[in-house]
């Protein structure tokens, strides 16, 4: 599973941080100051994957990429593939990208529950919930025009993410 | 009411210090406080909102928790929002506020619009606890069977943790499950496939149910692969790569150790193994899943080809992610077709030198599985090669990785000393004291190469550069064999003379005790080295001495202890001085490497203590008994020479003795901690070695006392100090006890005790003046290895002995096993009226003799009493 998402900037300032498994306040802290070091050290070319046995335990890894001023790292254990979060990373950068039309760093930090309500439509738990940079956008949207309405009569929202469930 | 968020977030980056930044949350956080006080409603999710921006910098947030159930209550849309994310964020499973919250998810799950049915999931699916698990399991159920993909999916990811934290919940979600395997949308497809996978990791029955499901996998797989164009899913030309590795996955935990089933995906294998294009990250990310499950299952041998060959390729690529994936990989094949992965050995070395320390990891990890006794060689020199060029951080792995091949796939012994030496001139700081142990417990196995190894050691050493391990095993060896040095015997073949005098020796030796580099462990080997190079070279004594007087005055307590005592040996005692300094006994690698894999945790339990072991509390007991692992190794070590001193009847008592000293990396854990605790150890049994021609210390010395006594000066004009216990109040003064070492040297070697069989003689085990203790044996034929001791105890004295506790500790090759004594007081002026059965196991019956050491506590007129002692009269044969 992926145990943690995070965001940090290059001078280390965390940007987004969300951990699937319950880490205290201070630990958070220690374990984001560890990730930074060991990336802050890595150079550009080198590969994606660093084992981080002594910051999250045995067989996890983080799988991270650098755009610009910013990484994006995916701690995973083993039943998750390195390259299949790559693509991840990927369908999330895209997906701010396109949400915020050319993502930067200051579009992160003002809008950082806009990023965790794209980051939930993607992984949830810890695991991939949807692939696909489009159906995220499209649930992002209406989340969007439902939080400008606010309100939440069928009426009002002309059947905004409305449903009537055949079943029950 | 505060200020806009977007205000508070400009605010914290402006400030430029920590100190800054602390001071404006802590005043946004009392706004906060007071606002939520005063249950502010219209700025609720607001002021949650910068909490959550709080908590991301590390500050404590948790008065905002009620606040984020309140807004999950709430009725609109952009509150819920918050509300969850808060929930998500601040809360954590273990927090009993939750319990507050489960009516509202339950609300929320059955809402009729879909992102907040999404939002409940999700929070559900990120933090339920067991409970709520239980509660909301239906619930979520429903949802996996809604019309809508939306719910399904996240429902679906729900289930997930909803069966994580409840197993049992196993069946109940086992069907539904499958049917989310015919499902159309790809995002409840990835979804269900985990719940799936999940389902068979959690339960063989599940497992078994999914087997029945493969060809509808096979079939959604191959869908993705030849046919299904899936535009909004497309990455790289490659259709959902994150779905297929999904399944693919899901085949490999289906296909493991089932033929049938791992033959109904083999072709859809193979398809997606030839037909996947390699030359994007999302068609690699395919390849790697398919060589894993490919590698799993119980796949056909063309099969395996194909996947070892994408391997091949991996390896190949220049992208060093995939060479990252490959190498990792071929770890886990190697396993399972050696052959194979030795074809790229070549490339796996080169990987050992990449500048990216994630794939060094990774391949020395390889290399080290690939090794073997026929390229040993090739790949050692390879690898020592590379390590004078790697970077630092990595050498301490790599000298690691290679010390323990070299010892393992050694395939003589010249090269294994070669190939050590070696790594000690390379790597010699990272070369550890483990290592250097067993390299000199191999040297002094190999009689026929140990004056070939001094000289070589001899050779490097002229270029030595304070490393400390090298140091220590060249001193070792120039004190133990330094002689050879200076006669030059035994030259093999191609080596070429050399001339070396007495004072060159002393000189190396005073080069490492003069070094300001070493630490004082090796400091504390030179000295000893010195020692034994006083007897052997008598032209140098006074040098000698002279370099050893310099450390009298040692600050460090190790040095001056040994100082003082070398210099008394030196000194005082030329009459024993011979015998004292002879070379060590051949070490036992057996023993060795028997109480190496213990490790250090094995200590404790090698000296099987029995009953209450310790009981008594650590500090009372004398002679650093079970005080700490490293007095308690002593005990054993003792008693492992003991062991073979029957074995080695050439070997004279004075070298057991010495061997106690500690000295040398082969004493135990003595060497390698210099703090003042071996000391302890040490200069209990140097006082006892010391006593033998004085009046022997009585045992019931508190520990301190040894200590204190060396401390003071000259420790044989001191040792009736040793005597001051610090009871010291006992009128009687402590009885007289058989000196364990005593014993040892007076012991007659058991072979040459006569054996009256079939009964054994009853033995006296321990006499002191008021205690006597015998032991009567009895032994069943029908078990040989088994002895049964009657133990009696007589009380000589006047006054009865109460709270009476006799333990016994063996060594590792005797099993021992102590029933109650018939009573816990022994009456005046008694005999025999208390025994107690010890039954005694030995593993080595018919080639070592039975050896126990005493320990008996009890009390006399209300005085803690403590005898103890060692039991090596046992009659042969038992």
């Amino acid at each position: 599973m992926i145990l943690a998402s995070l965001i940090m900037n290059t001078q280390g300032k965390p940007r987004l941080t969300k951990f699937y498994e319950h880490l205290s306040v201070e630990r958070q802290q220690e374990v984001l100051r560890a990730v930074y070091s060991v990336l802050s050290s890595r150079a550009d070319n080198l590969c994606s994957f660093v084992e981080s046995d002594d910051i999250f335990g045995p067989d996890t890894k983080l799988v991270y990429k650098h755009f610009a001023t910013l990484y994006f790292v995916f701690v995973i254990d083993n039943a998750e593939s390195e390259l299949g979060i790559l693509d991840l990373i990927q369908v999330f950068v895209e997906t701010l990208d396109r949400c915020f039309k050319n993502v930067c760093e200051l579009d992160i930090v003002h809008n950082f529950n806009k990023v965790h309500t794209i980051l939930d439509e993607i992984v949830m738990g810890g695991q991939v919930v949807e692939t696909s940079s489009a159906e995220v956008m499209k649930a992002v949207q209406d989340i969007w025009k439902l939080e400008r309405v606010g309100d939440l009569n069928p009426a009002n929202v002309k059947g905004i993410g409305h449903y009537r469930n055949s079943r029950s | 009411m505060g200020t806009r968020l977007r205000d508070m977030i400009r605010s914290i980056r402006a400030c430029k210090t920590a100190a800054e930044e602390r001071s404006v949350v802590a005043k946004e956080c009392a706004v906060l406080r007071n606002a939520f006080k005063d249950n502010d409603q219209d700025y609720r999710h607001r002021n949650v909102a910068k909490l959550m921006f709080i908590h991301m910098l590390g500050y404590p947030t948790h008065f905002g928790q009620m606040e984020c159930i309140k807004l999950i209550a709430a009725g609109s849309f952009p509150e819920k929002r918050i509300g969850y994310l808060g929930l998500m964020l601040l809360l954590d499973e273990r927090q009993e506020v939750l319990m507050l919250v489960t009516n509202s998810l339950k609300n929320d799950l059955s809402h009729t619009n879909q992102f907040i049915v999404g939002l409940a999931l999700c929070a559900l699916g990120n933090i339920c606890t067991a409970e709520m698990a239980r509660d909301l399991a239906p619930e979520v159920e429903k949802l996996l069977h809604s019309n809508n993909s939306y719910i399904r999916k996240k429902a679906a990811l729900c289930s997930v943790r909803i069966v994580r934290k409840v197993p049992d919940l196993v069946e109940y979600l086992t069907i539904p499950a499958s049917g989310l395997l015919t499902d159309k949308h790809h995002g409840v497809l990835v979804s269900g496939v985990k719940l799936c996978t999940e389902l068979c990791q959690a339960n063989e029955l599940a497992l078994e149910h999914f087997r029945k499901h493969v060809s509808t996998m096979v079939r959604v797989l191959k869908n993705l692969v030849v046919s299904g164009y899936a535009p909004e899913y497309d990455i790289n030309g490659i259709t959902d790569p994150f779905l297929q590795i999904r399944l693919l996955r899901l085949l490999r935990l289906l296909g493991k150790n089932d033929a049938d089933v791992s033959d109904i995906m083999s072709d859809i294998l193979a398809q997606v193994a030839t037909n996947t294009e390699g030359n994007k990250n999302a068609g690699n990310a395919i390849l790697y899943e398919c060589v894993q499950t490919i590698m799993a299952i119980e796949a056909i041998g063309g099969l395996r080809v194909l996947a070892i060959n994408i391997l091949g390729r991996f390896l190949a690529n220049r992208d060093n992610n995939i060479r990252y994936v490959a190498l990792n990989t071929l770890v886990k094949v190697v396993s399972v077709d050696t052959q194979a992965v030795q074809r790229h050995r070549a490339t796996i070395v080169e990987c050992v030198k990449d500048s990216d320390v994630s794939i060094r990891r990774r391949a020395l990890e390889l290399v080290c599985a690939l090794v073997n006794e026929t390229n040993v060689k090739v790949l050692t020199k390879e690898l020592v090669e590379y390590l004078k060029v790697s970077v630092p951080e990595f050498k301490g792995d790599l000298t690691a990785k290679i010390s323990g091949l070299v010892q393992k796939f050694a395939p003589n012994k010249q090269w294994y000393i070669d190939q050590m030496i070696l790594l000690m001139v390379e790597a010699g700081q990272y070369v550890t004291s483990d290592v250097t142990r067993s390299l000199v417990v191999v040297i002094s196995n190999a009689n026929d190469l140990q004056s070939y190894t001094v000289r070589t050691l001899y050779r490097v050493f002229q270029a030595w550069d304070g490393q400390e391990s090298l140091g220590q095993v060249t001193v070792w060896c120039l004190g133990e064999y330094g002689e050879m040095l200076v006669n030059s015997s035994n030259a093999l073949e191609d080596e070429e003379p050399l001339t070396v005098t007495e004072s060159d020796v002393v000189d190396v030796v005073e080069s490492v005790l003069k070094d300001s580099r070493v630490t004082s462990t090796t400091v504390a080997f030179a000295l000893t080295a010195l020692l034994k190079l006083s007897s052997r070279f008598p032209v140098c004594a006074d040098r000698i001495k002279a370099l050893i007087f310099e450390y009298k005055g040692s600050v460090v307590l190790e040095l001056q202890q040994r100082a003082i005592e070398f210099g008394s040996i030196l000194t005082k005692h030329n009459d024993i001085k011979g015998a004292l300094l002879e070379r060590m006994p051949v070490l036992d690698e057996a023993t060795y490497s028997a109480k190496h894999e213990m490790g250090v945790d094995g200590h404790h339990s090698t000296a099987a203590v029995a009953s209450e072991p310790h009981a008594n509390g650590h500090v009372k007991q004398p002679n650093g008994i079970g005080k700490q692992p490293v007095a308690n190794s002593n005990l054993v070590d003792l008693l492992n020479f003991m062991d073979d001193q029957p074995s080695n009847p050439s070997l004279s008592s004075g070298d057991t003795l010495l061997d106690l000293l500690g000295d040398g990396p082969i004493g135990g854990g003595n060497s390698t901690v210099s703090s003042a605790k071996p000391s302890v150890g040490g200069a209990d049994m140097l006082l006892d070695l010391l006593s033998l021609d004085g009046p022997s210390p009585p045992s019931t010395t508190p520990a301190v006392t040894p200590l204190a006594g060396l401390l003071d000066a000259d420790p044989l004009s001191k040792i009736p100090l040793g005597n001051l216990s610090l009871d010291g109040g006992t009128p009687k003064g402590p009885p007289a006890v058989v000196d364990p070492f005593a014993d040892l040297m007076s012991a007659p070697a058991p072979s040459s005790t006569p054996a009256p069989a079939p009964g054994f003689p009853s033995i006296v085990a321990m006499q002191t003046s008021g205690l006597k203790i015998s032991f009567d044996f009895t032994k069943s034929p029908e078990s040989p290895k088994t002895t049964i001791i009657k133990a009696s105890y007589s009380n000589l004295s006047s006054n009865p002995f109460t709270d009476f506790v006799f333990q016994a500790a063996v060594p590792k090759f005797i099993q021992l096993q102590l029933e109650p004594a018939t009573s816990a007081s022994v009456l005046a002026n008694s005999s025999n009226s208390v025994t107690q059965v010890i039954r005694v196991t030995n593993n080595a019956h018919g080639q070592k003799a039975l050896v126990m050491k005493l320990r008996v506590s009890y009390k006399v007129n209300g005085q803690n009493m403590l005898e103890q002692g060692q039991v090596n009269n046992f009659p042969a044969g038992l």
